[in-house]
């Protein structure tokens, strides 16, 4: 453990942050884990409030401030709505990293993130091997959702209704160059498809490849897939997260590329705001850092809106077919202001009618980690979502984030329903299938 | 604490609604004012008013002071504990609303209720409870009555008090009393509701409020002047007023705030102008047409450089925009945000406004002027770093200075923020001695043992 005058030294370094808390209150009014418990500790004020309070040396029990910390959704609500424009999210993850260095990583956080996360490899290996031996444990719950859960009381599974990790990850057998040089006015894009994608929802990926074989799109999908490194940073290990962020960078650096597209809100959210935002973390030369981050970054689009600002893609006049209902992800609205392009590209689908959910941007409770760590409060904020969910009476919901895909999976699973969870690339694909089977040859 | 209360309130409350260790009650130690943190001894949260009143009498049987806190938004340091010996009461899991009858026009709710979340549901009844203040997406309608909440209609529909019908509250021994009825007309005994709105917790703790509420209007109309001298606005605003229109809202920006807000939002905002006024009239729709022509006509004829009216739905949401935008773009200037409610009469407000520049220039501080200017309710707001000793020294000087000339000109301390801590020494000088100590008398016939958030409004 290392010195604590160290630990308040780096916390000094947010202070300029932290004196724009003015205590306001008005996230209380958004932060969906508030809203569950009432406790002050929970809200972005209280938490802001212990770790400047840590910082200045007026409370002297990192661990309990890391404790009240880690409950957190990292649903970026607070910052999205602060009046005072507190860079809240950024602040939370660096008190995360410069606590989480002086208490130390625990073992098993340790194992998972420097063991596994941080080689693309050997952490294929492991999802490999889970998706074959998962077969005698679990059983299926679900034929629309396509959810299983646990054949025996098992400790890591808990109740959960979970969807299968798929026997190989998908960026395996998709791998592909761009073909040849450069075609004139064909855009190329870098397919990233995110840990969830690439190892649990292999059809995201799939539809996402017919879309841009359909708009001409040439699509290189890189024969390695580092993890953008939310996991780590989330969990205070800004080692790995730079050894991932270094990573990723060594695969597309000498790419000739227009967009690097990805189906993950979360991956375009962590590559967008966190990787600039924690440059600071981030080994090695500062400045080439920095440039090949901002040049990653121009270049980052989320599919959606690669697809409806980029490609061009309308909206058609419905036409029967099934109703949807669109749930944001807070990594995509919230984060990144991306609310209408996913609406657009399902009412682009023509077969689709949209129905809108009450409070379509209310955080559906994952937050990633925080699902494992307090799974009874996740379900509780997601309960909210699946009422709103279940209120619309639509056939599917659609929501651009596999993670909070598997969250509403669980929540739907659970309440017995057959209303299906798919990406809007999924629904968009399903619509440009029938389309052409339609069209007479 | 001793082991064994903290065990007598866990017994009261269940375990997870007691929190002793210091990471929790250091997250108890605020509010919105910028004033010292005072770190409570316990934090207890009440889930049925039962509890509460057993909370009440045990704090008193244990002489431990008692601050109730909602939501924590009080701008005059009213929920800051007042001592390390105290106990905070949270109210936020009082929060159930108990009726809302439609054909008697009134509510029944818990104290913990959301303010906004009230409105919302009273309107999906279609009916409307106005009370509007800044913070009423996180505010409780116990703290709205506790401290008398304002907010931006208070013009024309009037503030918190106006809605109070009834009060229950439990007396420092855990007795239930209870005053007001469900009907308008009551004469029963002492008026105790009006005494217990404003009483900023210093003699009951709120267990039920009955408040009225109203038929909503039917139609609405926003309009924007600019003018080239905060003279012609507010005689603008007497001039309305003299011609017998009550406005629903009528704001003012000052040349310092519509410059900051135009940076912020860039809505086009003129940012040359000295001040520009945010009308609304609402009621009958030929009545709202009537009105809106007269006003427009007025700001014309008292010197209005443009004048605008809103056609569309979102137009008119861009001229509130602007409103709203004025606290959030002023608080991003500097890291803190000192937001005064010092009030005038309306007629004296380009005086307040003249003084306030002259404050500002004297003591060389940023001051951003908004405000409720119908009803004279400005909201001086000085931007600083409260790290930097030596500036807020000034900036304590300057609020000194403001507070004296909004008494000279016969105004209040405060229109819609509560003494609390904040500014209780001035308290004698726009009262008397005598009303000093006979709110002291008061209290202490009320709460002898003086546990009730003690020291706020006049001192300890």
């Amino acid at each position: 453990m290392a010195d604590i005058a160290e630990l308040v030294r780096l916390l000094k370094a947010l202070e300029d942050d932290l004196v724009s808390c003015t205590r306001c209150g008005m996230c209380q009014a958004v932060c969906p884990l508030y809203g569950e418990t009432g406790r002050e500790t929970d809200v972005a004020r209280g938490k802001l409030a212990l770790v400047e309070n840590l910082s200045r040396e007026i409370l002297d029990n990192p661990e309990a401030v890391k404790e009240r910390l880690d409950r957190c959704l990292l649903c970026g609500s607070c910052a999205a709505a602060c009046p005072g424009g507190v860079p809240v999210l950024d602040l939370f993850l660096k008190a995360r990293a410069i606590i989480t260095g002086f208490l130390g990583l625990s073992p098993l956080k340790k194992a998972i993130f420097r063991g596994f996360l941080s080689n693309p490899d050997r952490f294929d290996h492991l999802m490999q091997w889970m998706g074959r031996l998962q077969g005698p444990f679990t059983r299926s719950v679900n034929e629309t959702l396509g959810s299983s859960c646990a054949r025996f009381m098992s400790p890591l599974i808990g109740d959960r209704h979970f969807m299968p990790i798929a026997a190989a990850a998908w960026h395996k057998k998709a791998s592909r160059d761009f073909s040849g040089p450069r075609q004139s006015g064909r855009t190329r894009v870098v397919f990233y498809p995110g840990c969830l994608v690439d190892k649990v929802l292999p059809q995201v990926a799939d539809a996402a490849m017919e879309v841009f074989a359909f708009h001409g799109v040439d699509v290189h999908v890189a024969a390695r897939a580092p993890c953008c490194g939310i996991p780590a940073l989330s969990g205070g290990d800004v080692q790995t997260f730079s050894h991932l962020v270094h990573s990723n960078i060594r695969i597309w650096r000498d790419l000739d590329f227009d967009y690097l597209v990805t189906p993950c809100a979360t991956c375009t959210s962590t590559i967008s705001k966190l990787w600039p935002a924690m440059q600071v973390y981030i080994g090695g030369d500062s400045a080439k850092i920095e440039k090949q981050i901002s040049e990653i970054v121009a270049k980052t689009r989320d599919i959606n809106a690669f697809l409806v600002d980029v490609v061009g893609v309308q909206a058609k006049a419905p036409a029967g077919g099934q109703t949807v209902t669109y749930h944001d992800p807070c990594h995509l609205k919230k984060s990144l202001g991306i609310a209408e392009q996913p609406r657009t590209l399902l009412a682009a689908s023509g077969s689709v009618r949209l129905a809108e959910m009450a409070n379509a941007d209310r955080c559906c409770g994952m937050g990633g980690s925080f699902n494992l760590a307090h799974y009874e409060l996740s379900k509780k904020i997601g309960a909210k979502k699946r009422d709103a969910i279940l209120a619309t009476g639509a056939d599917a919901v659609a929501t651009g984030c596999p993670a909070c895909m598997l969250q509403i999976i669980d929540l739907l699973s659970h309440a017995g329903s057959n209303v299906a969870v798919r990406h809007p690339i999924e629904i968009y694909a399903r619509a440009l299938q029938v389309e052409n089977k339609e069209e007479p040859s | 604490m001793d082991k064994q209360v903290v065990r007598r309130f866990e017994k009261i409350v269940g375990a997870g609604n007691v929190m002793a260790e210091e990471a929790d009650r250091q997250a108890y130690a605020y509010d919105a004012a910028v004033l010292d943190s005072v770190v409570p001894a316990l934090v207890v949260r009440p889930e049925t008013v039962a509890q509460l009143g057993q909370v009440v009498a045990l704090c008193n049987e244990s002489g431990l002071p008692l601050t109730v806190r909602g939501s924590g938004t009080n701008l005059s340091g009213g929920t800051i504990p007042s001592s390390t010996e105290s106990v905070v009461v949270v109210t936020n899991g009082l929060a159930r609303i108990l009726e809302i009858n439609t054909e008697d026009l009134y509510a029944v709710v818990e104290p913990g209720v959301i303010t906004a979340q009230f409105a919302a549901a009273v309107a999906e009844k279609g009916l409307f409870y106005p009370p509007d203040p800044g913070s009423q997406t996180v505010s409780t309608l116990g703290g709205n009555v506790a401290e008398n909440a304002g907010g931006l209609r208070g013009l024309k529909y009037g503030v918190t008090k106006d809605y109070v019908m009834g009060v229950e509250f439990f007396d420092v021994n855990g007795e239930l009393v209870k005053s007001g009825a469900r009907t308008v007309k009551c004469a029963t005994g002492f008026n105790l509701s009006d005494l217990m709105v404003g009483s900023e917790g210093l003699l009951g703790v709120f267990a039920r409020l009955i408040l009225k509420l109203i038929p909503p209007p039917k139609a609405s109309r926003a309009m924007t002047a600019v003018f080239d001298s905060v003279e012609k606005a507010s005689e603008t605003v007497s001039a309305i007023i003299a011609d017998r229109i009550v406005p629903c809202t009528l704001e003012f920006l000052d040349n310092f705030t519509i410059r900051t807000v135009e940076d912020f939002r860039h809505a086009g905002l003129p940012v040359d102008a000295e001040a520009l006024l945010l009308i609304e009239v609402d009621g009958h729709p030929a009545e709202v047409a009537e009105d809106a022509e007269k006003i427009l006509e007025i700001c014309r004829k008292k010197g209005a450089v443009q004048v605008q009216a809103a056609g569309s739905v979102e137009e008119k949401e861009l001229i509130w925009q602007a409103r709203r935008d004025a606290l959030p773009a002023l608080a991003r200037l500097k890291p803190t945000t000192v937001l005064e409610d010092a009030t005038v009469p309306r007629s004296r407000i380009p005086d307040m406004v003249k003084k306030i520049k002259e404050i500002s220039r004297i003591y060389n501080l940023d001051i951003g002027t908004f405000g409720h200017a119908g009803d004279g309710n400005l909201h001086p707001t000085i931007l600083t770093d409260k790290r930097n000793h030596e500036e807020f020294a000034r900036v304590e000087k300057a609020i000194d200075e403001i507070f004296e000339a909004a008494l000279a000109m016969g105004g209040t301390l405060s229109g819609e923020h509560g003494i609390g801590l904040a500014k209780r020494k001035y308290m004698e000088k726009e009262t008397s001695r005598g009303t000093i100590f006979y709110s002291r008398k008061l209290k202490q016939t009320f709460d002898p043992k003086n546990i009730l958030n003690p020291g706020k409004m006049f001192g300890a």
